[in-house]
């Protein structure tokens, strides 16, 4: 039995020094056969495996991890959490994880650090206001809170914001999601680890997959190296390596793999309460809890598995940051790193049964996956549970391509993060 | 970040090159007579290896030629590079 975080566990375990906490999870040997097994413990797969055993009473399932859980791209996004998304299925998945997302830390027994300081995000030319304003109204008609800024209203919401008229991309107004904000990325892996954990889920580290045994139309378990599991379910949440999966059980998706790369700076006290993003000149900032800005920058435009990016893409994102906040002048960065995003050709992610008996996939969420973190678990915990998808991830089915019917969310979701 | 031996202008920063994604994918030569199933395929579906793979660049800031390229896109390491129609080197 999984011991409750309180102020009174806290007391106790301060009496004996912070010594003796519960373990937050087992670290089990993987056992012969289970009913399904997750491939990725990151976010969405964790959620994935917590929401299979709290909605759907699949006890007997495993997460494997070929690293450490929240290793890979939960550990490196900016940790942006909004649902102003254009097209209404868009709408519909992320706000249905920002609801999640605002009883999360409560429901998981563990401060995942949500904080709703708002999102805003800013036109610098007439085709972004008329862009902004648009989505803004599709929003309202799905009941996601928004609302459009002039430009006195982006400077009264943001000081720092430099709203002269001479820099090279003027600030001429922005949108706020005020419900939007951030979270914090390692706390939402572990309390969706622990909440799994203690529901008899094995999440199993440090256990790479190489390969995907089919038994005809059917999977009928994994190759490890760990050894072999048999499991009829097999839901693949592996981001960046989703193609490398995919290709051991001999299909295609249609995803490129690229490295996108975020920094933080020196901490400093309090100077921006809220998250800020352009689109247009590619920047967005906002400020952690520790005081370091966090800064996001773009992808490359090829394919990469090295988790590092090209230093002109940090070049140009940083300038842009500068012109916005002539405030960070003499700012000094501490740390740059860089992920693995797949990216579908829609910027819309695939939440879907695939050809294969007992294979899913849950890919293709690109550079914007972490807000989507527990909708995401919850949709695809559905799918594998019913076979079949829920209503609200129906069409990010990956027959989409074949149909034609796209979720087009490039450039009209804000900024694609 | 990484150095491209350009086979017109020499080598070159990345910088001034753009990606042009997966190389040899062939133009459906029937295009009428493609199901949808298969235009999906020739559109959307790609390799997107980790490891060798095969690609198309494009010299946009240098001479904007198109050339080929074979690249370990675990670690950015160039393997070949070749002329557009040329036949792709063996690995």
């Amino acid at each position: 039995m999984r011991n409750k975080y309180s102020v009174f566990s806290l007391i106790k375990n301060a009496l004996s020094y912070h010594e003796n906490w519960q373990r937050a999870w087992k670290d089990p040997t993987p056992k012969k056969e289970y009913d399904a097994v997750i491939v990725g413990g990151g976010g969405h797969g964790l959620a994935t495996a917590y929401y299979l055993a709290k909605k759907h009473n699949m006890n007997n399932i495993a997460v494997v991890e070929k690293g450490w859980i929240g290793g890979g791209n939960t550990g490196r996004n900016t940790t942006i959490i909004r649902s102003n998304y254009l097209w209404d299925a868009s709408a519909g998945l992320y706000d249905h994880a920002l609801k999640i997302w605002e009883g999360l830390s409560q429901e998981l027994n563990y401060n995942v650090m949500f904080s709703q300081r708002g999102v805003m995000n800013l036109a610098h030319n007439l085709q972004d206001v008329r862009d902004l304003k648009r989505r803004t109204h599709a929003n309202r008609l799905n009941g996601i809170d928004a609302v459009y800024l002039s430009t006195e209203e982006v400077k009264k919401f943001c000081p720092i914001i430099n709203t002269s008229p001479d820099i090279r991309y003027p600030v001429l107004g922005g949108t706020l999601q005020r419900r939007a904000g951030t979270a914090r990325h390692d706390a939402v892996a572990w309390g969706y680890a622990r909440g799994a954990d203690a529901m008899g889920v094995d999440i199993i580290q440090n256990c790479e997959v190489k390969g995907i045994k089919r038994n005809g139309d059917s999977v009928e378990g994994i190759e490890t190296t760990k050894g072999f599991i048999k499991t009829k379910k097999v839901g693949v949440v592996a981001a960046g390596h989703s193609s490398v999966i995919a290709n051991m059980a001999g299909l295609r998706l249609p995803l490129e793999s690229k490295p996108l790369q975020a920094l933080v700076s020196e901490p400093v006290k309090p100077i921006i309460d809220t998250v800020v993003m352009s689109n247009a000149v590619h920047a967005y900032v906002s400020q952690s809890d520790k005081g370091e800005l966090v800064i996001g920058a773009g992808t490359d435009d090829y394919v990469s598995y090295t988790q590092k990016g090209s230093h002109q893409i940090v070049e140009g994102t940083l300038n842009a940051i500068l012109e916005l906040y002539p405030i960070f002048s003499r700012m000094r960065m501490l740390r740059q790193w860089g992920g693995i995003v797949d990216i579908c050709p829609d910027a819309s992610p695939i939440l879907s049964k695939t050809s294969i008996k007992g294979l899913y996939f849950n890919c293709g969420w690109g550079t914007g996956g972490f807000k989507a973190t527990p909708g995401s678990g919850d949709l695809f915990a559905h799918t594998i549970a019913n076979d079949e998808p829920h209503k609200l991830n129906a069409a990010f089915n990956l027959n989409r391509f074949v149909s034609g019917d796209l979720v087009d969310e490039h450039g009209a979701a804000a900024v694609a993060h | 970040m990484f150095l491209i031996n350009c086979p017109y202008c020499g080598e070159r920063d990345q910088q001034e090159f753009k990606a042009g994604g997966e190389a040899h994918i062939e133009r459906p030569k029937q295009p009428t007579e493609l199901s949808d199933d298969e235009w999906a395929e020739y559109l959307f579906m790609r390799k997107n290896i980790k490891g060798v793979q095969f690609e198309r660049w494009n010299h946009a800031h240098g001479c904007r030629k198109w050339f080929n390229m074979v690249r370990d896109t675990s670690n950015d390491e160039i393997k070949a590079i070749y002329k557009m129609g040329e036949k792709p080197p063996s690995q």
